[in-house]
């Protein structure tokens, strides 16, 4: 009995030498060289492995870091600053602070604002929806609701409201990867600059149609008047396609295009009440949800309904820039104050 | 034993309420909206503008390209704006509209309903004035003919193939013009075969036209080079890939256009068009619409000015039923389902079907349970369920490697599918994203 | 009219098939089968049967409302089919507890473990039945001798099968031409009246099952049609080599559960390949693999494992038989 035991010890450790003598040769043969900043990098990056950096992955993203010269053209919107001054310390080199980004909707034609038309009876995706005709209202360019970018968003920063049928981004989670950005089909997102302590104006709608048909198919459209341009003493806003655009770059957050939209088409987030009241109740004081502890678990609650809700019913999705950010950030925080 | 494609196809229920109706002639309506674009390729470039007064037949529109194709007024009366309006394609496209005023015709159109026989013009006179009286497939897919017709060098076309089979469900539009202008369309196709330079040409019809069948042959009996085939019913047999298998036995390759297997495929209302427009100088403004459903009073076929108003035809039948749920343009397997029936008819409308609610609505899908009827019926040989499943999962190389791209988009599959899945919806999604990839990469 | 109308892509129109009409079929298909099981069995036919699809409807609303929190889908009729084969693979002298195990097994792993309905990649009735057997030999192989029309609740006596009969009498040496007169003649074992699982005894009910099936356009003719061809033409060559040692291909063909498995058990399209060509290898695969246990194997039967061993295979055949494709462009 011992002489088996003893003969088998010796069999398998002997085997299990020789096979790791062969595998360390191997292994040594054919390994591949990697420069070691590589890992470095590495180490300093989120892991989200989001592509929200335009590489398909951290690992690659560190890869480019290391071969290139100048780190300003790559940044890790999840990571941010902090991120990337670290990537930096670790090759040598030195990245100017970027502006934080967040994803915003352009358009906040909800079911209050724009009547629905027809009924959409395809498979419930906003590719296919946008394909089969310019969605279940008289605005073509609007949201369709159905919920691609919440699908796409790789940080559970989204949601779908119920109420409205339009997706609202939490600011606060928001990484601003492009991820949204790149699933609209009607390209109703866009990242634009956070602001100053969290402020920021934008036009909340997408449709170049002519005034007139504009405002008959959404309650809250822009018209194209163009009274935002010339109340604008910073240059920040331009006309093009019967449709205002507002450069987030020049705008000093005056507000005083807000108070003139004869439609309410302007959003202006995170603004205290204003002590005159405005040309249109509009003006509320929209508040983007902040992050303290028990708003994020509300969050959290109004997230999981929102995923119910989209489940049993397609909601259009309006990606229309930040108006939807605005809009239901404001009301959510609104309603729980 | 009647000719057929091999592989696949469905048989939907007939439902030719308008079968035999003789083609009806409805009085001009007040304005017409005629889109700039109703073919495939580029845009049009508008030439008139507000205020312009327009005759019957003038050219309104300018192709804008080689493939692309003129668009003519279909009335007379008084250009009253140029705006973008909503059509049947669910978006606002850029449209004149006219007031109408009289019915007053350029004066080189031959409006006498004399039979003329005679070809005076050459090969090439035939392809540049096809392309001038802007005739486009009238199939519904409105390609501009004269692309077809022009063969390039290197490449030869041994058949003409018309396609008269009118597949789908509900349409009769094809059945009713072979009944009533049978000789017109016979020169038509002698026309097209002069354009084309072949001697051969063949009529497919499906073989619920049992009437059509003996007319056409009666008279393709005068005709060199003309013969009539019945068709198997079975859907899709005017796919042109499917039709020229059943008839001559040839594939299309993959990728590839009938004249790589040496068949130029045109509809029978081209023909008819082809006619009107070399030997009337009538370009194309107006064609047959049939107008249906199971709860329609009266289903008809109306031969319809390009531009008027689809909620008119919809009177013309009775109205649009209390129970009515959705409007088809076109037939029921590929039409454009319309969300306001306000839209224009264009050349591309060969139907209008009116669905009651209950026909209308789709059922809830269930899980694919893998019993490969999809796999069965499809007639390109494609595996539909698979297709869906890895285009949700967005894997576009493995949706490019099954061949999404053959798809012709006939619906067999979502109309065969027991689990109800939105088969197809999917499969042009995959389609769609593989294009934009094989795009980009053809760019790089 | 103020309704909105419905926008959607084509096609605009259905068939008209659903879930409901494919299952149902199938159940239509299996009456037959049924009622001869009943005849030869009696009561203990019915018990069996009433136990395995109560339990498989049970236990698959039960774990898709409470486990996987999910709405039930028992209506479809997927639930009832799954325990009315498994109740056709069973003898009828097996005790509940038993038949509840296996049932639980079926649903549970065969079925839910994959996904529910569509997802699993072995036939699931299989997947219960083979647990049986390997986990209970002795209750799962003593067969009931036929009673007909006893529908006392008297316990049956057994007896052995045509193919544990013949399998075992091989073992001791016995010389076929003897075995094969000690069992019912091909008539008998055609129309029925011959041992075995309660599903298994007429092969003439189950090809009547069958062809409703096709008629119905429910399963198509490839796969029974290349798995009882491949056991006739196997065991034809056996029998041709050595007529002692080797049964037949009738023999072959009707005993046992090749009928069963070959109109029911192999068609299921959950688990079945998806190209004709693909389905035709799965036949002649099953028909092989059927052979080879039975007759050098150590099981009499060799059905079972045969169709699980090739419900295996069915994503391989499906990745690479491919359906021909139209216009195909030879590189």
């Amino acid at each position: 009995m011992n002489d088996v035991i003893l003969y088998t010890i010796i069999t398998l450790g002997g085997i299990g030498a020789v096979s790791a003598v062969i595998l360390y040769f191997v292994a040594q043969k054919f390994k591949v060289f990697e420069d070691p900043r590589i890992d470095e990098v590495e180490e300093a990056l989120p892991s989200a492995n989001c592509g929200g950096c335009g590489y398909p992955g951290c690992r690659n993203f560190a890869e480019a870091c290391v071969k290139t010269d100048d780190l300003s053209s790559l940044f890790c919107p999840v990571g941010g600053n902090e991120t990337m001054s670290a990537v930096a310390s670790a090759l040598g080199q030195t990245v100017e602070a970027k502006e934080p980004q967040v994803a915003v909707l352009l358009c906040n034609g909800s079911s209050a604002n724009r009547k629905r038309t027809s009924e959409f009876d395809s498979a419930a995706n906003c590719t296919i929806a946008a394909a089969t005709y310019g969605g279940d209202t008289d605005c073509t360019h609007g949201c369709l609701g159905l919920g691609e970018c919440v699908d796409a968003c790789g940080f559970d920063a989204m949601y779908m409201d119920p109420e409205t049928g339009l997706p609202v981004v939490i600011e606060d989670m928001c990484t601003a990867c492009g991820a949204c950005v790149a699933a609209c089909p009607k390209d109703l997102f866009q990242l634009r600059d956070k602001g100053k302590k969290s402020k920021r104006i934008y036009v909340a709608c997408m449709n170049t149609d002519k005034g007139a048909p504009a405002k008959k198919a959404c309650d809250v459209a822009c018209i194209g008047c163009s009274k935002c341009f010339k109340e604008c003493k910073f240059d920040a806003i331009t006309m093009a396609n019967n449709k205002a655009y507002i450069d987030y770059e020049a705008c000093k957050l005056c507000r005083a295009c807000v108070a003139v939209c004869p439609t309410g088409a302007i959003h202006e987030i995170n603004f205290p009440a204003r002590r005159v009241k405005p040309a249109k109740e509009a003006g509320e004081a929209k508040v983007a949800p902040k992050k303290p502890a028990t708003e994020v678990e509300a969050k959290v609650d109004i997230v999981e309904k929102a995923k119910e809700a989209t489940k049993a019913t397609p909601n259009t999705e309006e990606n229309t820039s930040k108006n939807e950010n605005k809009n239901n950030e404001d009301k959510s925080s609104n309603e729980e104050k | 034993m009647l000719k057929t494609f091999p592989v696949g196809g469905v048989h939907p229920p007939e439902n030719k309420f308008s079968v035999g109706k003789p083609i009806e002639t409805l009085p001009l309506p007040k304005t017409v909206t005629i889109p700039a674009g109703q073919h495939i390729g580029a845009p049009t470039q508008v030439l008139v503008k507000r205020g312009d007064e327009v005759k019957v037949g003038q050219l309104i529109a300018k192709a804008g390209g080689f493939v692309s194709a003129n668009i003519h007024s279909s009335v007379s009366g008084k250009v009253k704006k140029i705006d973008e309006v909503f059509d049947s394609s669910g978006y606002r496209k850029m449209s004149v509209i006219i007031d109408v005023e009289g019915d007053e015709w350029l004066e080189d159109i031959d409006k006498s309903d004399e039979l003329k026989k005679e070809i005076s013009l050459s090969k090439e006179e035939i392809v540049k004035k096809v392309s001038e009286m802007g005739i486009v497939g009238l199939g519904g897919a409105t390609f501009p003919t004269h692309v077809k017709l022009s063969i390039p060098d290197g490449k030869k076309a041994e058949h003409l193939i018309i396609n008269a089979v009118e597949c789908e469900p509900y349409l009769t539009a094809d059945h009713q013009l072979m009944m009533e202008k049978g000789e017109e369309i016979m020169v038509g196709i002698s026309v097209l075969m002069k354009a084309t330079d072949v001697s051969k040409a063949i009529i497919g019809i499906e073989n619920n036209k049992p009437d059509a069948i003996e007319h056409l042959t009666k008279i393709a009996a005068n005709y060199k080079g003309i013969t009539v085939e019945a068709l198997k019913v079975q859907y899709p047999q005017g796919g042109e890939k499917q039709l020229i298998k059943a008839l001559i036995n040839r594939e299309v390759p993959s990728g590839g256009l009938p004249l790589d297997v040496g068949c130029v495929v045109q509809n029978v209302g081209t023909a008819f068009a082809v006619y009107e427009a070399i030997q009337k100088n009538k370009p194309l403004f107006e064609r047959v619409v049939s107008v249906t459903g199971k709860n329609v009073s009266k289903p008809s076929n109306f031969m319809v000015r390009v531009g008027t108003s689809t909620d008119i035809l919809i009177e013309a039948v009775g109205g649009l039923p209390s129970d009515s749920g959705k409007v088809v343009s076109g037939g029921p397997m590929m039409g454009k389902a319309l969300s306001r029936t306000d839209v224009p008819i264009t050349k591309g409308s060969s139907g209008v079907l009116i669905f009651k609610e209950e026909e209308a609505k789709r059922e809830k899908m269930n899980p694919c349970i893998r019993c490969a009827k999809c796999v069965t019926v499809c007639p390109m040989g494609l595996e539909p369920y698979l297709l869906m499943t890895v285009t949700q999962s967005s894997d576009y190389e493995r949706v490019e490697n099954e061949r999404a791209l053959d798809c012709i988009e006939c619906g067999s599959c979502s109309y065969t599918c027991p689990s109800t899945r939105p088969l197809l919806d999917y499969i042009r999604l995959g389609k769609g994203a593989v294009t934009k990839i094989i795009r980009q990469r053809n760019q790089k | 009219m103020g309704k909105l109308l419905s926008v959607s892509l084509s096609p605009h129109v259905h068939s008209g098939n659903s879930l409901k009409k494919e299952m149902y079929g199938v159940i239509i298909a299996l009456i037959p089968a049924m009622l001869v099981g009943f005849y030869f069995f009696g009561f203990d036919a019915i018990r069996v049967t009433a136990i395995s699809v109560i339990a498989a409807v049970g236990f698959e609303f039960l774990i898709q409302k409470y486990m996987l929190k999910v709405e039930p889908t028992i209506t479809d009729g997927s639930a009832v089919i799954t325990g009315l084969l498994f109740a056709f693979n069973m003898p009828s002298n097996l005790p509940i507890w038993i038949i509840l195990i296996g049932i639980l097994v079926a649903i549970g792993i065969g079925k839910m473990t994959f996904g529910g309905l569509g997802q699993n990649p072995f036939n699931p009735a299989l997947v219960g039945r083979v647990f049986l057997l390997v986990s209970f030999p002795v209750q799962m192989t003593s067969w009931p001798k036929l009673s007909p029309m006893n529908f006392s609740m008297v316990d049956a006596e057994t007896a052995a099968t045509p193919l544990a009969l013949v399998k075992e009498g091989l073992k001791n040496g016995d010389k076929l031409s003897d075995l094969l007169n000690q069992i019912p003649s091909v008539l008998d074992l055609f129309v029925g009246g011959v041992g075995g699982s309660l599903g298994e005894v007429s092969a003439l009910a189950i090809l009547l099952g069958g062809a409703y099936m096709i008629w119905k356009k429910i399963i198509s003719w490839h796969v029974p049609v290349a798995m009882l061809g491949t056991i006739a033409v196997f065991s034809g060559i056996l029998h041709m080599v050595n007529p002692e040692v080797y049964a037949g291909p009738l023999f072959h063909l009707f005993t046992g559960g090749a009928m069963l498995g070959a109109i029911f058990m192999a068609t299921d399209m959950v688990t079945s390949p998806m190209t004709y060509k693909g389905m035709i290898i799965f036949g002649v695969g099953i028909g092989v693999l059927t052979i080879l246990i039975r007759v050098f194997g150590a099981y009499p039967e060799g059905v079972s494992f045969a169709i699980l061993i090739m419900n295996a295979f069915v994503p391989l055949i499906n990745t690479y038989v491919k359906p021909k494709r139209f216009g195909e462009v030879k590189k």
